[in-house]
């Protein structure tokens, strides 16, 4: 086995640049095909964007790259995600140690009704990364600053996170999965409850964090995508159309499908 | 169409407007008079309850000077225990006579009655309340004490305006006699209604006492059945939903499962108590009467309730929670117990305290594995006492009074279900102050 995965490493990762790498991904819930033979390259420290019409398998294919999709008792996925060289499907592999890795933010900001500093703290404390209350302080102030939100909470910690405005509680999200220092950062839609102004703040710390993670991020929004992302995979019923750089894509697409797309003739 | 033709201004109302708002009206009267029809009914019941109850609280007592004569009592006059303990509540009753005539001849008042009448106004429980005195310290024989009786329930029921003299005149067991002479006695303040602590705290008596008869012991009876209750359904209920909420694959063994549930939810419970009896007290042999059977068998009854109240309780939260929960790589158990519990606990909490009081009112299945009235004459001691020794509960005792003859019972079933009521809407308003108090907190 560890061969195995050791000549997977060598044959499938391009040193330095991949960090997932996914081959034939197929993803069924109960009979219906979600995902056709996905196969995608994601690079390190870059952002890459999943785009396309809704249903078109993007949240479902992201939801893959955590093992989420475990918690639907119908769903099934066949072939192999590598992050790092690591066959995250492998039975020996448990999911909660990979979501550790690979952090999740939801399209709905989704604090636990608890204080600002317990949701931070909640991901440290239960996979003991401070061993004191100084060190899980620090956790927190750090997390929180890298989600640009520190300042508008740091007098308000012990208050309820669920009291926060839209945009604040999906940075407060942001912290949250940050603070656990994945490598990964997944985000599904992560501005689509958002108005303009919390969408324009939470874009801005997207390319922020671009410097320490791998983000994943599943966008509506064109424009977004174009905006915060260097990569962009464009998905359409259930398969993975393009995939190239973000400005090839939205400038020169191959494919004539992604070309309707984003000139608005589908979708 | 004419009406439109006519005119476009909002101020004309039109036919289909009219008769909307003629059905909404009609609607909001119907919707004002069956609740007021509710109300006067609950209003009807409550009144009737207190009315009919509230005298159960009272009683009538009478105070007389008791000589403990050495030469009834102790006639060799050694204080030996054993040779007084053999004087049985029957060679108490002359002296009692004595101490009742005593009084008569103080306050200076006559009577034709005679000796068994006269003695009748008194209830039958005083001899052994004398003989308890005694036997506490044989010392205090030949002492005068004061000592506070209960009238016979038919005298009581006189005073409490339940018989006249007409009423009683075909009676064996009271006479327009008795109640001159207590009429009397009320006068000159030997004889007064006071509050019946007894009845609250005291253990039922038998059918010639009913003055003496209390709600205390089957009130004890309902806490022990409660405590198993809570013991076991509580966990196993709460660990069960959790399973087959979180962890359970949906398959058909966990529908069949939770359709199970549910119709246990609607059995009757007297199938309960037929159960009970069949496996816990003839399969089993635990003691049969007992409060641990009995919260067995209204365990049984309260799982599916507390089951159902819980999985609900646990679907009402968002499943966002336990997604922001998984992808953090919080286990399973850890998303349930951290986070889901927590936000369903005031559903749970209320379901069971709901469960609970389903429980405590229910009379049927405990009839049927024997917990009735009379079983228990003493208060239990000790919690292994309570739980194994033959009890009965409220709403148990509460039937056994009520099918008993004698209406002084009638009125102490009423006064039983007041109780009975106040611990009912204790525990349904501490599930609404609970429920209240956790969801406020964000």
């Amino acid at each position: 086995m560890k061969d195995q995965t050791y000549l997977d490493r060598e044959s499938n990762l391009t040193p330095g640049i991949s960090k997932i790498s996914a081959k034939n991904v197929n993803v069924y819930y109960d009979d219906v095909q979600a995902l056709k033979d996905v196969s995608v390259e994601i690079g390190k420290n870059a952002v890459t964007s999943f785009i396309g019409p809704s249903g078109c398998g993007k949240s479902t294919f992201l939801r893959c790259l955590n093992r989420m999709n475990d918690t639907i008792d119908i769903c099934k996925v066949t072939g192999q995600i590598l992050l790092e060289g690591e066959d995250i499907y492998d039975p020996k592999i448990d999911p909660v140690q990979l979501r550790a890795k690979v952090g999740m933010v939801f399209q709905k900001p989704n604090p636990f009704p608890k204080s600002v500093y317990d949701n931070i703290a909640y991901g440290p404390k239960i996979h003991g990364l401070a061993n004191t209350k100084s060190d899980l302080d620090e956790i927190v102030e750090k997390s929180l600053q890298r989600a640009a939100i520190w300042d508008e909470v740091k007098d308000r910690l012990s208050s309820p996170a669920t009291g926060l405005s839209g945009g604040q509680q999906q940075r407060i999200c942001i912290a949250r999965a940050i603070a656990t220092s994945p490598d990964i950062l997944l985000m599904d839609e992560p501005c689509s409850a958002l108005d303009p102004i919390a969408t324009a703040q939470v874009e801005e710390l997207i390319d922020e964090l671009r410097e320490n993670f791998c983000v994943v991020i599943v966008t509506h929004s064109m424009q977004q995508a174009a905006r915060v992302s260097q990569k962009t995979a464009f998905f359409h019923l259930g398969s993975l159309v393009e995939f190239g750089d973000t400005e090839k894509i939205f400038t020169n697409p191959n494919d004539p499908r992604t070309e309707s797309y984003i000139t608005g003739r589908i979708g | 169409m004419t009406e439109t033709s006519h005119t476009n201004s909002l101020f004309n109302v039109s036919d289909k407007t009219k008769n909307r708002n003629a059905a909404e009206r009609r609607f909001r009267i119907y919707g004002i008079l069956a609740i007021s029809i509710g109300l006067l009914m609950l209003l009807v019941l409550a009144s009737t309850i207190i009315l009919r109850g509230t005298s159960a609280f009272q009683q009538t007592f009478i105070t007389l000077d008791v000589d403990l004569l050495e030469s009834k009592l102790d006639k060799k006059g050694n204080r030996n225990v054993d040779d007084i303990k053999k004087v049985s509540t029957f060679g108490y009753s002359p002296i009692l006579l004595n101490a009742m005539k005593k009084v008569l001849e103080k306050h200076e008042i006559r009577t034709s009655l005679k000796k068994k009448a006269l003695g009748g106004i008194i209830s039958k429980s005083a001899p052994s309340q004398i003989r308890d005195f005694v036997l506490e310290d044989v010392n205090r024989i030949g002492q005068t004490v004061e000592f506070k009786f209960l009238v016979n329930g038919w005298i009581d029921g006189y005073i409490k305006g339940r018989y006249s003299r007409e009423s009683v005149a075909n009676s064996k067991f009271a006479s327009a006699e008795q109640f001159d002479l207590i009429d009397q006695l009320l006068e000159v303040g030997v004889v007064e209604k006071k509050f019946n602590f007894d009845f609250i705290f005291g253990a039922d008596a038998s059918d010639q006492r009913p003055e003496a008869a209390g709600i205390g012991v089957a009130m004890v009876g309902s806490f022990y059945l409660m405590l198993v209750v809570l013991v076991l359904s509580l966990p196993l209920g709460v660990a069960a939903s959790i399973y087959l909420e979180e962890f359970a694959k949906q398959n058909i063994f966990t529908d069949v499962i939770e359709v199970t549930i549910s119709n246990l939810a609607a059995v009757p419970s007297i199938v309960f108590g037929i159960l009970g009896l069949a496996v816990f007290i003839n399969y089993m042999h635990l003691p049969q009467s007992t409060p641990i059977v009995g919260g067995l068998v209204l365990t049984l009854m309260t799982l599916p309730t507390i089951i159902i109240s819980t999985r609900a309780s646990l679907k009402s939260v968002p499943p966002s929670i336990r997604d922001a929960a998984l992808g953090l790589g919080a286990s399973k158990m850890q998303t349930v117990f951290h986070h889901v519990l927590p936000l369903a606990a005031p559903g749970i909490l209320t379901g069971t305290i709901i469960g609970m009081a389903q429980a405590l009112g229910e009379s049927a299945p405990l009839l049927l594995i024997g917990m009735i009235g009379y079983v228990a004459t003493n208060m239990p001691t000790t919690i292994s006492e309570g739980l194994l020794s033959p009890n009965s509960a409220m709403p148990a005792q509460i039937y056994e009074w009520a099918k008993r003859a004698d209406p002084a019972f009638i009125e102490r079933a009423w006064g039983g279900i007041i109780i009975l009521l106040i611990f009912l809407l204790t525990m349904n308003t501490m599930a609404v102050i609970l429920r209240r108090r956790f969801e406020r907190r964000w």
